[in-house]
């Protein structure tokens, strides 16, 4: 057999499926209509393997391992949905939800947020953990959009994007653990960086953490679907 | 440089070395240091050179028992000096050839008796700038017989045969680890030494590299000829200003005889090493944190595979091993694998340094056959818990480990009989606590480790650790309910099954191993309000209190 038609065939939940070298599980999962769930995956973006929600059991393993990044290989069986897998997403969503300031009812993104969606989905009906209701700023020194850290999720798409794509690197990460916080430059004022102003990042940010100043009191629906189309029309060319 | 190069020089040591009578051996690591030991070798070398006697002063690594430190001995006759200050260096000198001054000396032969020592076979015996002292002492000779004499995959045969396992934490076979780095394609390949040791209580690998660098770049020199590298990384922290410096003037030293350099011992084999310097977060002691952090980036961890034995150091295949792991490679070259596999038990061989500290008599670094009992180490060789306090648990692997019971002492310690136990072998800290320690408190002290060093890119370790904590504080401050140990242990269980890392994997370990061996404590925190310990401030609730009078 050839290297061009490495075809491995494996199971998720129980259906055959087939997928070439190298395919992620979850590429090969939502080929086949196989939902699941992701927050800091972003189609076009790197995969970082961070939020943990696309967790899926492998048959022979005791270790979860993230679609996201996990590669297909022959003879998988891939279980996505088990009771083990639906608790820890639960479990991770409710630690999302407490661990910063997330009021939907006054927030821009309600009824187009990801963290929204995925709650609902996954039957989050209630928080059992406290709340630990950090404070945290809002920079609304650019002219054209505005970061509100109390809703950030630290999913680092703005940062990939940014860097990325745009090719800027404005967007990083500061701190550690519970403190860590996403900054433009060096912690500067977004106003004052080296913005390009391309505002690709707040079409990738999945909660209302960016959002486009013109959307306030309005909905503000984002539209993340350009970057599979310009990745592909850049490498087209 | 040449075997027969290596033995002139050590030949010269020697020589040197017999133009003495006695040799004043001074431990000058931190521990003894920060007690004033390099006042005290400048006092024995003043006293020394007024006496007229032949006395060589030497500065030596760490001699193992820390507390009873600053420590001398005196060789040929090896007598062990504590506690010794500058005002007594007149007396010990007088007393060479003499009786031994007797309210100094210390009798810790129970303390050696049970210790073998292959790691620390130098440590307390050779002064670690010197490299000529390291070469008298077989250095480099597995290095340059490796070279002469043995094929790339001879060596890494020899290391899989001698059962080697990483002495970092995980306990990954060292021999498969090399095999596999060995098959990797690629003509550019990193070796890496891993020496951001963190946790809390440990100290092995900074004695290691403080004591006996040589014996470091010894290993990693031969890592590389097996694998087929020729580029090397130490990483290590810069909290340890001492080991960087006794490193930096290592490779130094190694360079200038063409030990390290293009070339080697005339073969084809090139080889160097370079420091980089951690900055002071636990995390990047994860692999792929570290090679993160190596290259210049943030030092998060990324989902493994691909292995850094494929894909590491700018994506080349990268072998990264622990600083103890390293040192015990050119003695297993030396002595062959079937030498080193005699020693241990069944799945753990050799030896392990473990850093004892906490309510334990004889604090300092231990070295020990793998395999033996738990309270071999803590009764016989620690000396036991001190001040008529009785033994209650000892932690082991550090904020990755667990707490072992008083009821499990008998334990052979092993990676293998340590995991059941509900904890790690780790890189070797060996925190003992007695009747004064609660368990719970000592439980959230480990969280808040772990809370403070997650790197925050994962939601269960960011998230979950800050959360446990809030728990654990509930529960110290016996605020909680039994609905919150219902919700600490199902956290437990998500923060170890869906981290992506090894730091946010084990770190609920301190909580489940003292949930599963103290459970009683927690429930009288939270059912009576009580610290069993006396450690936690609790203050009585207000429904026990006299009611207070109200005046109209």
């Amino acid at each position: 057999m050839s290297e061009a038609v490495d075809v491995k065939t494996l199971q998720i939940n129980g259906h055959e499926v087939s997928a070439l070298r190298g395919q992620t599980i979850l590429q090969v999962a939502r080929e086949n209509d196989i939902d699941i769930p992701t927050l800091c995956h972003l189609d076009g973006l790197s995969d970082v393997g961070a939020c943990r929600l696309c967790l899926v059991e492998i048959k022979g393993s005791n270790k979860l391992l993230p679609a996201c990044v996990a590669t297909v290989y022959e003879g998988m069986e891939v279980t996505t949905d088990t009771e083990r897998l639906q608790k820890h997403r639960k479990t991770i969503l409710e630690l999302l939800f407490a661990e910063r300031n997330h009021i939907c009812s006054v927030c821009v993104s309600n009824g187009h947020c990801e963290l929204q969606s995925l709650a609902q989905q996954e039957g989050v009906t209630h928080v059992r953990f406290p709340y630990r209701n950090p404070e945290l700023t809002v920079d609304a020194s650019h002219e054209r959009f505005t970061v509100d850290h109390n809703r950030c999720v630290l999913c680092t798409r703005c940062v990939r994007v940014c860097a990325e794509v745009e090719g800027a690197h404005v967007w990083d990460v500061m701190g550690r653990g519970i403190n860590s916080t996403i900054i433009t430059d060096l912690n500067d004022n977004w106003g004052e960086s080296s913005c390009t102003r391309c505002g690709k990042c707040v079409q990738v940010c999945p909660t209302g953490a960016l959002f486009d100043k013109s959307k306030i009191g309005s909905d503000h629906p984002k539209y993340p679907d350009f970057l599979p189309y310009l990745n592909e029309m850049r490498e087209a060319q | 440089m040449t075997i027969e190069e290596l033995e002139q020089i050590a030949k010269s040591v020697a020589l040197e070395n017999a133009k003495y009578d006695y040799e004043v051996n001074v431990c000058l690591d931190l521990a003894c240091a920060s007690q004033g030991a390099d006042k005290l070798r400048e006092a024995l070398v003043a006293a020394a050179d007024a006496s007229g006697k032949k006395v060589l002063v030497r500065r030596t690594g760490c001699m193992g028992p820390c507390s009873s430190g600053p420590l001398v001995r005196v060789d040929p006759d090896e007598t062990l000096y504590r506690h010794v200050s500058n005002t007594n260096a007149d007396a010990i000198v007088a007393s060479l050839g003499g009786a031994p001054v007797a309210e100094l000396q210390c009798d810790l032969n129970e303390h050696f008796d049970l210790q073998t020592r292959v790691v620390l076979e130098n440590a307390g015996h050779i002064d670690p700038e010197k490299i000529d002292d390291y070469i008298s002492r077989d250095g480099y000779k597995a290095l340059l017989t490796a070279l002469a004499e043995m094929t790339p995959n001879g060596v890494v045969h020899r290391i899989t045969e001698s059962g080697l396992r990483g002495r970092g934490g995980g306990g990954y076979p060292t021999g498969l680890k090399w095999g596999t780095v060995a098959k990797a394609g690629g003509d550019l390949k990193y070796v890496v030494c891993n020496g951001d040791e963190g946790d809390p209580g440990a100290f092995m690998d900074r004695s290691v590299m403080e004591g006996d660098p040589h014996r470091v770049i010894e290993g990693m020199a031969i890592a590389a000829y097996a694998v087929g590298a020729s580029k090397g990384f130490i990483y290590v922290r810069a909290e340890y200003p001492v080991a960087v410096a006794r490193l930096t003037s290592a490779l130094r030293d190694a360079r200038r005889p063409g030990l390290l350099g293009s070339n080697i011992s005339g073969t084809t084999f090139n080889f160097d090493i370079e420091i980089r310097l951690g900055a002071g977060a636990f995390v990047c002691g994860e692999e792929t944190a570290l090679i993160a952090s190596i290259e210049g980036r943030r030092g998060t961890p990324k989902p493994r595979p691909p292995y850094p034995a494929v894909s590491g150091l700018w994506g080349k295949p990268t072998l990264i091993n622990n600083v103890e792991t390293y040192a015990n490679i050119a003695p297993i070259v030396r002595n062959g694998g079937k030498w080193f596999a005699g020693m241990g038990s069944e799945r753990s061989k050799g030896t392990k340094v473990f850093a004892l500290t906490g309510k334990i008599t004889n604090t300092g670094l231990v070295e020990v056959p793998m395999g033996i009992k738990l309270r071999e180490i803590i009764e016989v060789i620690g000396g036991g818990v001190p001040g008529g306090h009785t033994f209650k648990a000892v932690q082991t692997g550090g904020p990755s480990g667990g707490c072992i019971p008083a009821e499990l002492l008998d334990l052979g310690v092993s990676y293998d009989a340590l995991l059941a136990a509900g904890s790690i072998m780790g890189s070797g800290g060996m925190i003992v606590m007695d009747d004064t320690s609660c368990m719970v408190n000592v439980a959230k002290f480990f969280i808040e480790f772990c809370m403070t060093e997650s790197c925050g890119k994962c939601i269960p370790c960011r998230a979950g650790t800050a959360q446990m904590h809030t728990l654990l504080t509930r529960i110290c401050e016996g605020s909680a309910t039994m609905d919150d140990l219902e919700l600490l242990e199902e956290l437990c269980s998500t923060v170890k099954e869906a981290s992506l890392c090894g730091l946010g994997q084990t770190a609920p370990n301190p909580v489940l191993s003292t949930l599963k061996y103290f459970r009683n404590e927690y429930i009288e925190h939270i059912l009576h309000q009580r610290c069993p310990a006396g450690v936690c401030k609790i203050e009585t609730p207000v429904a026990d209190q006299p009611a207070v009078e109200v005046l109209a």
